[in-house]
């Protein structure tokens, strides 16, 4: 083996690579020319047909265009919320904690110890009518007599931004630790006060943490169903819920699958610009 | 020249004119500990308006904590700092009239050469046509014409280095420190960064102050040198002073090489050595167990050097071109000989004859025994 390497010293990174291909070849192409396939079936279930539908993408467009909006919409809202409470954390874990750091971390990521479903169901008690924080802003009137929290839009996107917080605040800790503190020393000697500094300098260098922490926020946040599911009602509805129901309950599996598309497409353009 | 003379007319100084008119930066009984150590234990030091002033030192002596005190990195535990005469203890850096050059540069990567070097002046509010042509002066200053719009990682560690020194100076501030800014480079370049630096504060006429641990680097760069050891200072003074009249036995043995006899101080101006030997020399008021110290070069293989004299037998021989040197065995101790070759069809003694060596009064020295020493 070592020898015939060393004879084909070229095909080594092929050989390299090749166990991933083959894993991405099997579990992710495959479905995805699959699903491709059934986007463009026709007819009812189980009798679907191959008819090259393209009409499965204008119907489902036109019919679920609010719910593919609005899931932007929470989806961005959420990501801003996310990237808004965990830069504050992510630095003072960075640059304040010292010895402390790995135990905060482990606090970022602790709730991933209890399964997603049981973590928004724990977000349903805290939101809940009789639960201690409706309670307390109806004391203090931020909410009326009968006002709530839960089933609005509200606690869909508290609940998101809860749940994809720590896909904000890992990368941005790892890009804010790898700033050199002699580039702050720098900039201070160079007359810039602590804000400029952090502008011209920590902001800069932490933008490879922002950039990773919002696609991995924002991407599953868009085709997230289980907060709107919970939380919400269907006023609420995002476009995760309309496939989840098309595939599990209405079984239109070609709607169901162009939808699937559509939302990946619009990410896919989202990202290109 | 491209850098303009200096706008602060209340410093009332120009390039070219002779420092010691007004003091740029005081410390005042400066002590700094961080939990157990005391890193730099009451130092005082005045350096004068455009001087280039070097802190020269063994590694953890406290030179870079000096420095840091100086551009507000650090904060004193005791004593005061003053910038002219503003006392500026509790400023933070970038209210300081200060600039530094990291010995890592700490270039901003994201960021190309042209807005390193501008990062000072568009925070003091310079905007426009000027920045880009004070920018551009300085590099052409440093050498380092048609190179702004690069990024620091495409340059050589020479070339940071330079772009290092650009981005403080351009600033053009009242003192400029530079911790060990040549320890990167290689020998050569760092031979030739030492006169271009050097050629460079002389044109600025900026005071600068060069932390080194390199000897040589002082002696060659600075009109001043504060020797330190073990966050005190040891001595101050001028290159030549500090080698000819070393106060202390740690300076005459950091500055160069030095023969040190240990002996007693006997009368005003002798110190009777260990075999017996009376020297003369300028006690200046020691007393006690002290050592005679010599320089080697002052040493004559012969007795036409001087009035002070040592029998001996060369144990070794070096011949190096310009001079060659010798180790002598003598019943005072071991001593080191450097003779210039001059003549070139002279003889050379060889190992194992016995030589007399003399030396002028003049040229001898005397120190308190260090700890440094043997005996
Ligand atoms: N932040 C710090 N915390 C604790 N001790 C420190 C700190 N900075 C420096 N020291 C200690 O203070 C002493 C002086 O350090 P300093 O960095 O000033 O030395 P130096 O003369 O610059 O040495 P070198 O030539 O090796 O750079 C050392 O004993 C060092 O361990
Ligand atoms: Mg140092």
């Amino acid at each position: 083996m070592g020898s015939f390497l060393h004879r084909h010293r070229s095909l080594t990174p092929y050989l390299l690579l090749a166990p991933g291909m083959l894993w991405l070849a099997i579990f992710f192409l495959v479905p995805m020319v699959f699903l491709g396939y059934q986007s463009l079936q026709s007819g009812l279930f189980p009798h679907f047909q191959f008819t090259w539908e393209f009409s499965n993408f204008s119907s489902a467009l036109s019919g679920y265009h609010t719910q593919l909006v609005r899931s932007f919409v929470y989806a961005g809202i959420a990501t801003l919320a996310c990237l808004v409470l965990a830069y504050p954390l992510a630095y003072w874990i960075a640059f304040r904690a010292g010895p402390w750091r790995n135990l905060f971390l482990l606090f970022i990521v602790a709730p991933f110890f209890v399964t997603y479903l049981v973590r928004t169901l724990a977000w349903l008690n805290i939101l809940a009518d009789q639960g201690p924080v409706v309670r307390v802003l109806r004391d203090v009137h931020v909410l009326g007599p009968d006002g709530r929290l839960l089933a609005t839009t509200f606690a869909v996107v508290a609940g998101i931004t809860y749940n994809f917080f720590p896909f904000m605040a890992l990368p941005l800790y790892v890009s804010l630790e790898q700033i050199d503190p002699r580039l702050l020393e720098a900039s201070k000697d160079l007359y810039a006060s602590s804000t400029q500094s952090f502008l011209r300098v920590t902001v800069p260098h932490s933008m490879p943490g922002i950039v990773a922490g919002t696609l991995l926020t924002f991407i599953p946040a868009a085709g997230d169903f289980i907060n709107a599911a919970l939380l919400g009602t269907p006023n609420q509805a995002m476009i995760g819920n309309v496939i989840q129901a098309k595939f599990l309950e209405s079984l239109d599996y070609p709607t169901a699958a162009s939808l699937s598309f559509i939302l990946m497409g619009t990410i896919m353009v989202m990202l290109l610009i | 020249m491209a850098v303009e003379s200096r706008e602060r007319p209340d410093r009332g100084q120009t390039p070219g004119q002779t420092p010691n008119e007004t003091v740029d930066v005081r410390l005042d009984h400066v002590t700094k500990s961080f939990d157990d150590v005391v890193a730099v234990d009451d130092v005082s030091l005045e350096i004068p308006h455009g001087s280039f002033f070097a802190l020269l030192g063994p590694s953890g002596c406290g030179k870079t904590t000096t420095l840091r005190m100086i551009g507000g990195f650090e904060e004193p535990t005791d004593g005061a700092i003053y910038l002219g005469e503003e006392p500026v203890t509790g400023r933070p850096p970038y209210k300081r009239d200060v600039n530094t050059v990291f010995q890592s540069y700490a270039l901003f990567p994201h960021l190309s050469i042209l807005e390193n070097i501008a990062f000072g002046l568009r925070r003091r509010g310079v905007r426009g046509k000027e920045v880009r042509g004070r920018v551009l002066d300085i590099l052409r200053l440093v050498g380092l014409e048609g190179l702004e719009r690069r990024k620091p990682r495409q340059l050589s560690g020479g070339q940071q280095q330079r772009v290092a020194l650009a981005r403080a100076l351009v600033n053009k501030p009242r003192v400029l420190l530079l911790d060990e800014p040549l320890g990167a480079l290689d020998l050569k370049l760092r031979k030739q960064m030492q006169l271009e630096l050097k050629a460079i504060q002389h044109d600025v006429g900026i005071t600068f102050i060069h932390v080194t641990h390199d000897q040589e680097e002082a002696m060659t760069m600075a009109d001043r040198i504060a020797v330190m050891n073990q966050g005190h200072v040891e001595q101050l003074g001028p290159p030549d002073e500090l080698y000819e009249r070393p106060a202390s036995a740690f300076v005459a043995g950091f500055l160069g090489v030095s023969n040190l006899l240990s002996g007693v101080v006997e009368d005003p101006d002798g110190v009777r050595l260990a075999d017996g030997t009376l020297v003369q020399a300028q006690v200046d008021g020691k007393r006690g167990p002290v050592a005679a110290g010599v320089r080697p070069e002052k040493i004559t293989l012969g007795e036409s050097g001087g009035q002070n004299r040592l029998p001996g037998t060369i144990a070794e021989t070096a011949y190096i071109g310009v001079a060659t040197q010798f180790v002598v065995d003598t019943p005072a101790g071991t001593v080191h000989v450097f003779a210039q070759n001059i003549d070139s069809g002279k003889r050379i003694p060889v190992p194992g004859s016995n030589v007399t060596l003399s030396w002028s009064p003049e040229s001898t020295f005397v120190v308190e025994r260090g700890e440094e020493m043997s005996e």
